[in-house]
């Protein structure tokens, strides 16, 4: 077996290091590479900094912790973004393993922020049904939350006064890991022409270009980049910026791996054709 | 009866909240509002349903000892920890439902998705291999939008302009490409909804035809 078949065998354990070592460097020791933002997450920033103060905002934290490091960064920015500018937020969940998420963020950045709650924000917790949650923010929220998560009747809060429905709504702002965003389109913004932004994990990403195109969304957050991008807009960083350094030696470290894989990949099979021993010898 | 009932309610329904869609008349909202208090009603049952199901899997996969019956256990655990301290001392912010949560399952489910990472990169190197003109071509804008995705400094992105290159991708051919997919899938979406409102498919009623 010649080098270039011995690379190609190569055993995934030495790969796992280097993916190890490759992110834990860079988080020990910063680079602090300089993050160029796209037109997508400017279009969120530029929207919500354009709303008056006072302006009720909804932001849906939709996912599960296992998407957690990628999505909450960006949970966090546009929150401490939504606080500096005086927008009252309705935190909620549409998916059952938001709420914890949305707790722990909402009482960090509130206390961070000083934000009240009940003034500045509400968190209405989780309810299942999706689509007819959704489609009752068209009529009345409170029709799915007649309480918040503390089960205090919403009209309590005096930011919920004159809050009923998608028209007393500035943006939807929708956090997942999965395909709540296509329903926020389909049921909010088709039926109520409520504006929707979506912050979304770097894979999902992609497949929701053709709703930019269209401007059902105004903008999106792809992936800890986008966090990074968003941070860097608002001037505050964090999480995402500190994670873009791992994020750069990993895609480095993975498109090496596949030139050199590929370039291994025509030795061999140059050497097959010809029926002999590749150019290193057995 | 037991299946033309179900037929019949899913027909009416199906008609009736589709033209409850065009008519803003005060009735038509009532209606509609109503209709969406069901369906979180199902909705919440059908959680509790699979979560009953889930504790009957589990349950017989232990009395039987079926193979890893021990992680059933586990499973098990954590389901009843989390409704015992739920119930017992609520679900508030500090009460030690909330720090099961942030303590022990947000680290672990985190931890499971991260491992992907190793895995891919793993995977990358064996499976990118540039055999016909469709995998090359794959490859380089795979390759193009990994680079455009990462800070590599000033010189590397004004000089190769590969986030540039990368966003264009994104907007044109995968935008493209991903429209041609939805269009399929909701006109598939659109002709399986009919096909189940005229009560021409049938599986969802189960237990065969």
């Amino acid at each position: 077996m010649n080098i270039y078949e011995k690379f190609l065998r190569l055993d995934r354990r030495y790969i796992f290091i280097f993916v190890a070592v490759g992110v834990v460097i860079p988080l020990i020791f910063p680079m602090g590479l300089a993050v160029s933002t796209s037109p997508p997450v400017e279009n969120v920033y530029k929207e919500i900094q354009s709303l008056p103060p006072g302006t009720p905002i909804v932001l849906s934290v939709d996912y599960d912790p296992s998407t957690e490091p990628e999505l909450s960064p960006m949970t966090v920015a546009i929150l401490r973004q939504c606080f500096s500018r005086k927008l009252p937020v309705i935190l909620m969940t549409l998916h059952p393993g938001g709420p914890g998420l949305a707790l722990d963020i909402s009482h960090k950045i509130a206390q961070e922020m000083g934000a009240k709650e009940g003034v500045d924000y509400v968190f209405l917790g989780y309810k299942a049904g999706l689509s007819a949650v959704i489609l009752s923010f068209g009529q009345d929220l409170r029709i799915s939350f007649p309480a918040d998560y503390n089960n205090v009747p919403l009209d309590r809060y005096p930011m919920m006064k004159n809050i009923k429905s998608y028209n007393d709504i500035g943006l939807v702002v929708t956090i997942s890991g999965s395909t709540f965003p296509e329903a926020w389109i389909a049921y909010a913004h088709e039926r109520y022409g409520e504006k929707i932004a979506a912050g979304v994990t770097a894979v999902m990403a992609a497949d929701y270009y053709p709703y930019l195109q269209t401007g059902q969304l105004i903008g999106m957050l792809g992936g800890l980049k986008g966090a990074a991008e968003y941070e860097k807009l608002s001037g505050r960083p964090d999480r995402g910026l500190k994670g873009m350094d791992a994020q750069t030696i990993i895609h480095l470290f993975i498109v090496l791996l596949i030139i050199l894989g590929n370039i291994a990949y025509v030795f061999v099979l140059r050497a097959q054709r010809r029926g002999a021993p590749g150019p290193s010898g057995a | 009866m037991r299946r033309e009932i179900p037929l019949a309610i899913c027909f009416l329904l199906g008609v009736v909240m589709t033209v409850q869609f065009f008519i803003p008349h005060a009735y038509s909202q009532w209606l509609l509002a109503n209709m969406e208090k069901w369906l979180i009603i199902i909705a919440i049952f059908a959680l509790l349903l699979g979560l009953l199901n889930l504790i009957k899997i589990h349950v017989q996969k232990v009395t039987r000892r079926r193979r890893d019956w021990v992680y059933s256990i586990v499973a098990l655990s954590g389901v009843a920890a989390s409704i015992v301290t739920g119930f017992g001392w609520g679900i508030g912010a500090e009460s030690p439902f909330m720090k099961l949560y942030n303590y022990i399952q947000i680290p672990m489910q985190a931890t499971m998705f991260s491992l992907l990472a190793f895995y891919i990169a793993s995977a990358s190197f064996r499976t990118f291999r540039a055999r016909t003109l469709e995998a090359t071509l794959l490859l380089i804008a795979a390759v193009i939008v990994m680079l455009g995705r990462v800070p590599l400094g000033h010189v590397v992105e004004d000089g190769l302009r590969l986030p540039a290159i990368s966003e264009w991708i994104l907007d044109y051919p995968n935008m493209a490409a991903k429209r041609g997919i939805m269009i399929g899938v909701g006109l598939g979406a659109i002709s399986t909804a009919l096909k189940i409102i005229l009560g021409i498919e049938r599986s969802w009623l189960g237990g065969g035809d």
